[in-house]
């Protein structure tokens, strides 16, 4: 089956800044496909590209089948795309019924069919009563839910996400899961943006984690994590030099961290057993997450 | 750049004409106020307090009152300020703070077709605001007719001119504060000594030729003379002119836009 997305060495550059730095992969129809990495890793510049707010500095894009760097294929794309950018940007002047009918208009979608599918989409986020409220009126929560809607309005063969869950309670970004799989159960293609790591495990397929504009790694979560963080963790807060040289001892895979040390392990009963021995403040053991890959793969270092 | 990734422009920017029609509408009625209640407070200050003093003026070797001297200037200050203020303050509000733009760019539609929208929006806020006023000062009898009716058509040309150059300052400023200079450098000049008030030849030779360098003047000229008549050559000119400067400073200000905000 043909990609939905087919990024090749895709590059962005803003002066002498390399953003993008020659990426490629592939999303395929209805798979849900993350793109993960720190503050400043390229992540946005590289579905800013896709839908076509910014042109490729360098490499080959096509999404749904054209390529977007031809400005007749592009409008065909965008009819075809949703996008939820990072921003809550609806119109504040609109109310939020206004606000689906408007961006339906510019869909070409005929008024009276703008209105049902704006309905339909306001029960599918729960806010139904709340179509005549005025934009400033929303929390973030539900404005999120709002510019999710708006971008299914043209029924997207491919939604793009940004950061869909940034700066969100723990209610809303739940919220928004929900919404986001039952869209996936639909089968509709989802290309997505996070530095939640919770978010992209629950939700992703297949991922790449992004880093000074270049892929670290690509694979399902669960297999990343295998590959790259083992099954295990046993955390130890205010290690010892005993626990460190029992660790250099057996050769453990670890990450020493100063005040807190990580021990990757596979056999967890015994080996856990063993180390809290050394335990002072405390061992935890729990299991390897895509957080663990993450801040292994693109270091501990503040971003700016 | 090959030809293919030049920009396009379809009739889509009539679905940002559209959006801002309707929010438009949703305040209609405060929108109406100014030009309904400008010319009377202006016509009462200059045709009550002023002509008194000034008495008649000299328009095309004719001697007209102050008051019909003063009534086309009106509406083609108006139609300035319809045009020049959407285009800055309005526009850059949605671009800037609202992101209106942004989500827009994420539809099937591209960049010059909103900021075409965006511009052809404000010449008819012109058209809208000159008709209402027109309305006003027409019932006071200092507009012939049927002439009178050509400045509808007149005040979107200037409402494009004005649009465009206004979108251009907001393609460049910083930011909105930043406007206070083609304003304080421009617009204000403009209504003060685009022989608005007083007729231009009471200038000294060299002021007279930085006049017809503004687009005011000219489109002061092209109201008296529609207004008072008579339309003659000259103000065939002056229409060049505007749309000359229309032609001029509407690509302008997509070309600047883009490199704004596309990145």
């Amino acid at each position: 089956m043909e990609p939905v997305v087919l990024a090749e060495n895709l590059r962005k550059q803003f002066g002498t800044f390399t953003a993008v730095d020659g990426i490629s992969f592939f999303v395929r129809p209805g798979e849900c496909y993350g793109i993960l990495g720190p503050n400043g890793a390229g992540k946005t510049s590289t579905i800013r590209m896709i839908y076509g707010f910014s042109p490729l500095s360098g490499g080959a894009l096509h999404v749904l089948g054209q390529d977007v760097t031809n400005s007749r294929q592009l409008r065909k794309v965008k009819y075809r795309i949703g996008v939820c950018q990072q921003e809550n940007n609806l119109d504040p002047d609109l109310s939020v019924l206004q606000n689906l009918e408007v961006f339906a208009s510019y869909f070409d979608i005929p008024r009276s069919k703008a209105t049902a599918r704006a309905q339909e989409l306001l029960k599918f986020i729960a806010l139904e009563n709340r179509k005549d409220t005025s934009i400033a009126e929303l929390s973030g929560g539900l404005m999120r839910r709002i510019v999710l809607a708006r971008a299914l309005i043209n029924e997207p063969d491919l939604l793009i996400l940004d950061e869909p869950t940034t700066g969100l309670d723990p209610q809303s970004r739940h919220q928004i899961w929900e919404r986001l799989e039952g869209l996936r159960a639909r089968g509709i293609t989802i290309l997505l943006t996070t530095h939640y790591m919770e978010e992209a495990s629950r939700l992703c397929d297949r991922l790449i984690i992004v880093d000074h504009g270049k892929i670290l790694v690509e694979g399902r979560p669960l297999e990343l994590i295998r590959e790259h963080a083992g099954r295990d963790i046993i955390e130890v807060a205010e290690p010892d030099a005993k626990l460190r040289s029992f660790v250099k001892e057996r050769n453990l895979r670890h990450d020493d961290l100063g005040h807190r040390l990580l021990i990757y392990c596979g056999e967890r009963d015994q080996l856990y057993r063993e180390v809290s021995d050394y335990c002072r403040d405390g061992c935890t053991l729990r299991t390897a997450t895509l957080e663990d890959v993450f801040l292994k793969l693109t270091g501990r270092d503040l971003r700016e | 750049m090959n030809r293919s990734s030049l920009p396009v422009i379809s009739s889509r920017f009539l679905r940002i004409w559209n959006r801002n029609f309707m929010t438009y509408r949703k305040t209609w009625k405060v929108s109406f106020m100014p030009p309904m209640l400008e010319p009377l407070l202006y016509l009462a200050a200059f045709g009550l307090g002023m002509s008194g003093l000034v008495g008649d003026v000299s328009w095309r070797d004719r001697s007209i009152s102050y008051v019909v001297f003063i009534a086309p200037a009106l509406l083609s200050v108006n139609m300035m300020y319809n045009g020049f203020f959407e285009t800055t303050y309005g526009s850059f509000i949605r671009m800037y703070y609202q992101k209106t733009f942004d989500a827009m760019m994420a539809t099937p539609l591209f960049l010059e077709e909103i900021i075409t929208g965006e511009i052809i929006w404000g010449a008819t806020k012109s058209v809208i605001a000159s008709s209402i006023m027109l309305a006003i000062i027409s019932l006071f009898g200092l507009i012939r007719y049927p002439e009178g009716i050509l400045l509808i058509p007149i005040s979107f040309l200037a409402g494009l001119a004005f649009a465009s150059i206004g979108m251009y300052f907001t393609a460049v400023v910083r930011n909105i504060d930043l406007f206070n200079l083609p304003i304080f450098l421009f617009i204000t000049p403009m209504f003060l000594f685009s022989g608005t008030f007083f007729p231009l030849d009471t200038l000294p030779g060299w002021a007279q030729a930085l006049a017809y360098g503004l687009p005011l003047t000219h489109l002061v000229e092209i109201t008296r003379a529609v207004a008072i008549g008579p339309f003659d050559t000259l103000a065939l000119w002056n229409l060049i002119y505007l749309a000359l400067f229309s032609a001029i400073f509407f690509p302008l200000a997509l070309v600047k836009m883009r490199k704004r905000l596309i990145k």
